[in-house]
């Protein structure tokens, strides 16, 4: 096991040093003299001081982009990443570091929500889908299923803030906090945070509860059409009990498995979905330092990301051992 | 209809026995087989067992009906083109209070009407002229819908050929000949299965802007990149099917017949992959769909006064107006991309139900 562990995570480093490689021969793709528009367009309305700039452009050697010159950045950027020296954000003004720090939380708040409600309506929707195969409740969820796995994020998104924020009034549309209130209770705030994530978390949990049913239908037609669920009916159990306690735990084992697979990417933040409703969640904030050509804050988002993707499957192969006991890990 | 199904299936089994006992005893019945049982062939069979599904005939018909519409549509309503604007001008009127107080101290409100005439025919509401109204520059959205939805499936459709070509090509050539090869394959596919998709597109989008790529061939150019990196899943779908079929007893005969690597694997190996893979194609040209709207809803992929679906929708980030007051201009195009993807959706569920041969109801 430990000797698989850390076979895995060597692999993990050299995936990683692939892809940070990729992003970063595609980010030095960019033009000199772009880049340096950008950035002079920045200097003029932040915080950015030249010095910060001048460190910017050693550690990437912006100005050299010969095959040699990228190589030699590259090197550069590999060794300030060892002393966790991600670099300053041109657009933020911070280090990139910590502009990711401060706007994962609300990320992770409505990735974590929208999840748990997620798992909570798809887990039964999937199982009665399943005991009641080819019947007409089986077609209406499946059916709802396909049409939710089918709505595009900002459209579905824009439709609900038209309904729900604008028609209605009950919620705020856009933002996270309402700033023409002043919120001396702290229970207060976390009120108000939640009305305003109200939406964005509906919007992605009906997006998302459609592949879950599916991958929980699927995984107890395979379940129920084993010979140990024939055994417990042809001893007499009642249905019930065939269902919830033999069944059902064995559904488990795929569902547990992608949760822990899925658990880094809560951090990731939802790009769309942030743009529709001005969240400022990373994705936000991403989005609008690649649209300035930020390369530190590019660099480190994007590395960021891939991080976390390399740790959900390692989770989630780590989970799959660690649930079923019969997969062995060599 | 179960009792319809079960002789349904008992016919299919029925042909196989039909079909021993042909060899067996060559034409010695005085009537002719065929009027006994029916033939089938696998390939009628997978339809057969398709068009039972009342889902997939409706996807089929959304699908069809969908690419009627964007590419026979523009010559049936010719009336606009895709990035004609409505010169013909309309008169605006906007109304705004204006509160004074007057020479006895009281309160006076009145309103100030603002007749402005415009040269576009701008936000028109939908008329015999315009069928869905205009949007906010005055074109016609309508044809929009038409012209958009051009661009929006042949771009699916050319990435989900693309990448079904490289994962074959790859995959294939990994599964089939293992070891360095398949390990240097598999590393590679690693390696781009985490690279952050969308992130990278921003940047790729970006680096277009940079080098001023004219904006009607810009999400070409996208969806080529997007094939480089999304080709790994289909590249081990493949991989995984050879594996396994690698070790069947068919290709050991195969391989004793001295048959050509070339006929091993174009008429042994690629003919058995291809159920999975149509399903995997069909189901991927729904999400290929949303991919490219996402893009042009962020303004990064098909950008104005061409059309795409996702850019016509893109207009209610910025006007609160539209979103509010003029569905028929964003409202459309998002109902097709839901068709567009349900319908595929719908296909590919069909599909991998008819092509499964385990899958008997």
């Amino acid at each position: 096991m430990l000797k698989y562990i850390v076979k895995r995570l060597l692999l993990s480093i050299l995936i990683l040093l692939g892809v940070s490689l990729i992003i970063y021969i595609l980010v030095r793709c960019m033009p000199y003299d772009f880049v340096s528009n950008k950035i002079s367009a920045l200097q003029s309305n932040t915080s950015l001081d030249a010095t910060a700039v001048e460190k910017m452009y050693e550690m990437y050697g912006l100005s050299d982009s010969s095959f040699l010159g990228i190589l030699k950045g590259y090197v550069n950027w590999l060794a300030a990443l060892c002393r966790f020296d991600f670099g300053k954000s041109f657009v933020y003004g911070d280090s990139v570091l910590n502009v990711i720090v401060d706007h994962m939380g609300v990320s992770f708040a409505v990735a974590l929500i929208a999840t748990f409600f997620e798992f909570l309506i798809a887990i039964p929707l999937g199982i009665t889908a399943a005991t009641h195969q080819y019947s007409l409740r089986d077609y209406i969820v499946t059916i709802l299923v396909m049409v939710g796995i089918s709505l595009p994020t900002f459209f579905f998104g824009q439709i609900l803030k038209d309904a729900l924020a604008m028609k209605l009034g009950w919620f705020p549309p856009s933002g996270l906090v309402d700033a023409t209130k002043d919120f001396s209770n702290v229970f207060d705030l976390v009120l108000d945070y939640l009305r305003h994530m109200f939406i964005p978390i509906l919007t992605v949990v009906i997006l998302s509860i459609g592949g879950r049913m599916r991958m929980t239908r699927t995984n107890m037609l395979e379940v129920l059409s084993s010979d140990y669920i024939r055994t417990a009916r042809a001893k007499g159990l009642k249905e019930k009990v065939v269902i919830y306690k033999h069944a059902f735990r064995n559904t488990l084992i795929p569902l547990v498995t992608s949760l822990a697979g899925l658990l880094p990417s809560l951090f990731s933040g939802a790009i769309i979905t942030e743009q529709v409703f001005d969240l400022p969640g990373i994705g936000n904030v991403a989005f609008k330092a690649m649209m300035q050509a930020d390369i530190p804050f590019i660099m480190g988002y994007n590395m960021f990301l891939a991080l976390l993707s390399v740790i959900g499957v390692l989770l989630a192969d780590l989970m799959y051992a660690v649930v079923d006991p019969r997969v062995k890990l060599s | 209809m179960d009792q319809n199904e079960k002789l349904n299936q008992s016919e299919e089994i029925s042909l196989q026995a039909s079909q021993n006992e042909a060899e067996a005893v060559p034409a010695a019945e005085d009537e002719p087989l065929e009027k006994n049982v029916r033939l089938m062939s696998p390939m009628r069979m997978v339809m057969r067992r398709f068009f039972r599904s009342k889902l997939s005939i409706v996807g089929l018909i959304m699908i069809v009906s969908l690419f009627l519409f964007c590419w026979i549509g523009p010559l049936v309503y010719p009336g606009w083109g895709e990035t004609e604007q409505d010169m013909s001008g309309k008169i605006e009127y906007t109304m705004a209070p204006i509160t004074y107080t007057n020479a006895s101290g009281e309160e006076v409100t009145f309103y100030q009407v603002v007749e402005t005439g415009k040269r576009i025919n701008s936000l028109a509401k939908p008329s015999s002229d315009h069928i869905l109204g205009t949007d906010k520059d005055g074109r016609d959205v309508f044809t929009r819908l038409m012209y958009g939805g051009r661009i929006s499936l042949a771009v699916s459709f050319i990435a989900v050929f693309a990448i079904t070509l490289f994962g074959v090509v790859f995959g294939g050539i990994s599964g089939y000949f293992g070891g360095a090869v398949d390990n240097v394959i598999m590393r590679i596919c690693d390696i781009l299965m985490c690279l952050p998709g969308f992130p990278i597109l921003l940047i790729i989008s970006t680096l277009l802007d940079a080098a001023n790529v004219d904006s009607s061939v810009r999400i070409y150019f996208l969806m080529a990149f997007l094939t480089l990196f999304s080709w790994p899943g289909t590249a081990r779908l493949v991989r995984g099917q050879i594996l396994s079929l690698r070790e069947q007893e068919y290709m050991v005969a195969a391989e004793a017949m001295g048959y050509s690597t070339k006929r091993k694997i174009f008429k042994h190996l690629v003919p058995n992959v291809m159920p999975q893979l149509i399903v995997s194609m069909t189901l991927s040209l729904g999400s290929m769909i949303l991919y490219e709207a996402s893009l042009s809803y962020l303004n990064m992929g098909v950008r104005a006064p061409y059309a795409a679906w996702g850019t016509m929708i893109n207009i209610v980030a910025e006007d609160q107006n539209i979103l509010q007051n003029f569905f028929n201009v964003w409202g459309p195009p998002g109902i097709c991309i839901i068709i567009a993807v349900l319908a595929f959706n719908f296909i590919g569920d069909g599909l991998r139900d008819a092509l499964d041969p385990k899958m008997r109801r």
